[in-house]
């Protein structure tokens, strides 16, 4: 089976630094793949070049489709949802104007509606909350919200940029939960960028290690979670 | 006291019109965080579209909606063909565009239609309306029809998709992006209709001070002083700093024509509006940038 | 910092100085009317130059720099109709008000960037035809209908014709004043001036004033295009306060970027185009009119217009960037040299526009 995702020979450009210096992973369909790596390996970068948020020389390929150089937007408008590091929500947005934005590309009133019920399913809190401006919530409540938004473009692909960055233990086991729960109920991949690589780790069933704009290693997860070597070459821990 | 009455209708009248030019500009700060120098002259050139289509026979009203139309293209046009190019470059281009967008559309309209300054007519019926001697029929009229595209406004923005993404856009590009929307034409969108925005202006006051190619520029500064006062991010601000910058306006000349009766002395009236005008937009962005309801920006070092 | 090639330079001003002497030998060439023309580009060169001093050179943005060349100009008429001052000594105190007023409005300018500067100053130059025509002030300005003066008189009962003397004196003028500029530029103030442009919020951590640099800059721009207006009262002898509109300020813009924005020769080149653009205009206007009878009021400005907005895509270094470009380019292919850096000094002129 075609992977979901195929990332070949990827270069990424800040202006004229280069970040990104040749990076190649394949996400298949239904899984949960983890990006790894120390602060400054491109991670962050991967991500926003699978988007074309940054210059980028290479391939991306989705659902068998050459998406490289298309705007965001359309790469969007095919079904993969990022959820960027520091959440992006529409701060002075409600947060029912944050799900309806997500929303905006599709037609069918019944099945947008009966998706932010299934959403609200897996963050009941946003219900309560559904008036609040975005702004105004705790960072936990941010985080859900990007991730419902994303859900709400009804993603086959959700690439996430550290979710856990910034929010209490206790409230990033529950996250990363749900994660869980949407990746095997509604048939999302994922694509988790993380610094916290023991949880994702225990979320992931396979995992890339970044250093330097490269991949250096890549195995299953409990591969990776249990070989001492990697974890203290390229994890540090 | 009816005098008064009377300055009071009539700065609410201007204040309707400066608050929708102000509004237009507002609109294109939000989404793009530049100031539309050129919003005065596409306004007037709006208007003069307005006068040639009632010169070729269409009534009043067809000829309002026409040009709001064709304004609204217009401004679709000018941000994708001219603006687009420039989203990244430094802000004396920018400006130079706009003042470039200024003269042509000032001198092209006194090309057209000429320098000579022309009469336009109003829709609103000559006859008093049992608020006789305080309101004119004209500055009702201008009032109502103001407050009803406003109304529009706000209804579109606040209710509908395309208004909320329209928001979004302006407020974080790049995550409207990862949403799907198409960010390059929500900003078109927010040029078309802060053109269609100023060509109501236009419209509105052309009967008050008479069509010539120069009518909007002390308008377009009275509507920077009234975005200012309002906090030049926020569109709501924007409206009412126009009422009151309208009101403020008129009653500095009552004033002043007072004090001229009552002592001879002349210390101000209505050959000092820009000035005042000047001082205003001076004064709020020396003391006040944020204006009554904006937010200060700080800048990231 | 001038892309001008010294060598040229005392050619030039010999040129200028000789030409006109000519005139006995040709005196339909060398008319009066274009000697008076030509003093026209000089006096626009150095408004165009004291903008440049601003804008291109210190990154600030002035919309409004025709009330200063109307402060000039009114300060020199005043001057010369109630205290019978001779012409060139109006000129140091014309210079001298400017200063002061564009170092006042230096202060609060302190506090506005990019756009918001552009609206202050666009305020300004919009409010100057009406303060001009205050009535409290009407007995020195003359209202509405301006002030007439009279033409510098020849001196020294020299066998010149007064648009002759006129000439040489605007010429004389402007060497002064480009010969300063030039000197402040190429020595510490003017670097202090272009870092402030370049790194606006390191320059104080260079350890550089940049409060004290950016209204003294301010002053000293508007004290340029000051004489300018002071010289321009003297050459049309009568100033009026229509003549001072927000259009002065466009024609300056259009000085600036046409001859290119941080340049000192670019000032002299944008100043004289956009005065023969000015008179052609009016002539191509009279001829659609009156010759082809078509009703159509052709205007310098919307040539203006087009030439703003045509000019920031195609050559942002306005005519001297553009010029000195294709001469680095031809002096390369001679050589046979490959490329130069990104940081050719063309390249370092567009982008010492300001950054948002």
């Amino acid at each position: 089976m075609p992977a979901l995702l195929e990332v070949k020979g990827l270069k990424a450009f800040y202006g004229q630094t280069q970040a990104l210096y040749d990076v190649g992973f394949d996400i298949p369909e239904g899984g949960i793949t983890t990006l790894l790596g120390a602060n400054g390996a491109g991670k962050t970068t991967t991500l926003r070049a699978i988007c074309n948020m940054v210059r980028t020389d290479g391939t991306v390929r989705f659902g068998g489709e050459d998406i490289t150089r298309q705007a965001t937007e359309e790469i969007v408008r095919r079904r993969i949802a990022h959820v960027p590091e520091g959440r992006g929500t529409f701060t002075s947005l409600t947060v029912d104007e944050n799900l309806r934005i997500a929303a905006y590309t599709r037609k069918n009133k019944a099945e947008v509606d009966a998706e932010r019920e299934r959403v609200f399913g897996y963050f009941p809190r946003l219900k309560e909350r559904i008036q609040q401006q975005a702004g105004t919530l705790s960072g936990g409540e941010q985080q859900m919200l990007a991730i419902a938004r994303a859900l709400m473009l009804k993603p086959r692909l959700m690439l996430l940029d550290e979710p856990s960055f910034g929010l209490a233990p206790l409230i990033v086991v529950e996250i990363f939960r749900i994660l869980r729960r949407i990746n095997e109920e509604e048939k999302v991949s994922i694509l988790l960028v993380e610094q916290n690589a023991a949880l994702a780790l225990d979320l992931a069933s396979h995992a890339y290690v970044l250093e330097t704009g490269k991949v250096v290693m890549h195995g299953p997860a409990a591969v990776v979670k249990n070989d001492e070597n990697i974890r203290k070459s390229y994890l540090g821990y | 006291m009816e005098q008064f009455l009377q300055q009071l209708a009539s700065g609410l009248a201007n204040g309707a019109i400066y608050a929708c030019v102000a509004l237009a500009l507002v609109m294109i700060y939000v989404s793009t965080d530049h100031l539309n120098f050129a919003q005065g002259e596409m306004a007037m050139f709006s208007t003069y579209i307005s006068w040639q289509l009632m010169a070729w026979g269409c009534s009043f009203w067809v000829a309002f909606i026409l040009a709001v139309l064709i304004s609204f293209c217009m401004g679709v046009f000018i941000e994708r063909v001219i603006l687009r190019p420039l989203h990244h470059a430094p802000v004396l281009s920018i400006v130079v565009v706009f003042i470039g967008l200024l003269a042509i559309c000032n001198s092209m309209a006194g090309a057209i239609w000429s320098y000579l300054i022309k009469e336009y007519p109003s829709p609103f019926p000559k006859a008093d309306f049992g608020i006789a001697g305080v309101i004119g029929p004209h500055q009702l009229g201008v009032v109502i029809v103001t407050l009803v595209v406003l109304s529009l406004l706000f209804v579109f923005f606040r209710y509908t998709p395309l208004g909320l993404a329209m928001r979004a856009a302006a407020q974080n590009p790049q995550m409207a992006r990862l949403v799907g929307v198409r960010v390059d034409w929500m900003l078109a969108l927010g040029w078309g209709l802060a053109a269609a925005v100023g060509a109501v202006a236009g419209i509105m006051v052309a009967h008050i001070v008479y069509l010539d190619p120069n009518m909007m520029g002390g308008i377009l500064l009275y509507a920077f002083a009234s975005a200012l006062i309002g906090g030049i991010g926020n569109p709501g601000g924007a409206v009412v700093g126009g009422f009151i910058v309208g009101v403020l306006e008129n009653m500095v000349a009552y004033t002043g024509n007072m004090i001229e009766k009552i002592t001879g002395i002349y210390i101000i009236g209505n050959g000092e509006k820009l000035t005042v005008a000047l001082i205003i937009v001076i004064f709020v962005l020396t003391l006040k940038p944020a204006g009554l309801f904006g937010r200060v920006v700080v800048k990231r070092v | 910092m001038s892309m001008f090639p010294k060598k040229w330079v005392l050619p030039l001003i010999v040129l200028a100085f000789v030409i006109p002497l000519l005139r006995p030998l040709m005196p339909d060439v060398i008319s009066n009317y274009r000697l008076f023309l030509v003093s026209t580009m000089i006096i626009a060169s150095i408004a165009v130059l004291g903008l440049n001093l601003l804008t291109g050179f210190n990154g600030q943005i002035s919309l409004g720099h025709s009330a200063f060349y109307a402060v000039g100009a009114y300060t020199s008429a005043i001057l010369m109709d109630k205290l019978d001052m001779p012409y060139y000594a109006t000129l140091p105190i014309a210079a001298a008000v400017c200063y002061v007023i564009g170092w006042l409005f230096g202060k609060p300018a302190l506090k506005l960037e990019g756009h918001y500067l552009a609206l202050a100053t666009f305020a300004l130059a919009l409010s100057v035809p009406q303060i001009l025509k205050y009535k409290w002030l009407e007995d020195l300005t003359g209202g509405v209908q301006g002030i007439v003066l009279s033409k510098p008189e020849v001196p020294f009962g020299l066998p010149l014709t007064d648009d002759q003397w006129l000439y040489y004196y605007c010429l004389i003028v402007m060497i002064i004043l480009y010969w300063a500029a030039n000197n402040m530029l190429n020595g510490r103030s003017g670097r202090a001036m272009m870092a402030i442009r370049d790194y606006a919020i390191a320059a104080d951590t260079m350890g550089i004033n940049t409060a004290r640099y950016k209204t003294v800059t301010f002053g000293i721009s508007a004290a340029y295009t000051g004489i300018a207006g002071a010289l321009s009262a003297s050459a049309i002898a009568f100033v009026a306060p229509d003549s001072f509109s927000f259009f002065l300020s466009i024609k300056f813009l259009i000085g600036l970027v046409v001859g290119g924005v941080g340049s000192l020769a670019g000032s002299v080149v944008g100043g004289i185009f956009y005065v023969l653009v000015d008179n052609s205009a009016q002539a191509l206007s009279l001829f659609v009119k009156n010759d082809l009878g078509v009703q159509f009021d052709l205007s310098a400005y919307t040539v203006f217009g087009i030439l703003l907005i045509a000019l920031m895509y195609m050559m942002p270094t306005g005519i001297v960037g553009g010029v000195y470009a294709i001469v680095q380019g031809l002096r390369r292919n001679r050589r046979g040299a490959t490329t130069g850096s990104a940081t050719s000094p063309v390249r370092d002129v567009a982008a010492n526009q300001q950054r948002p």
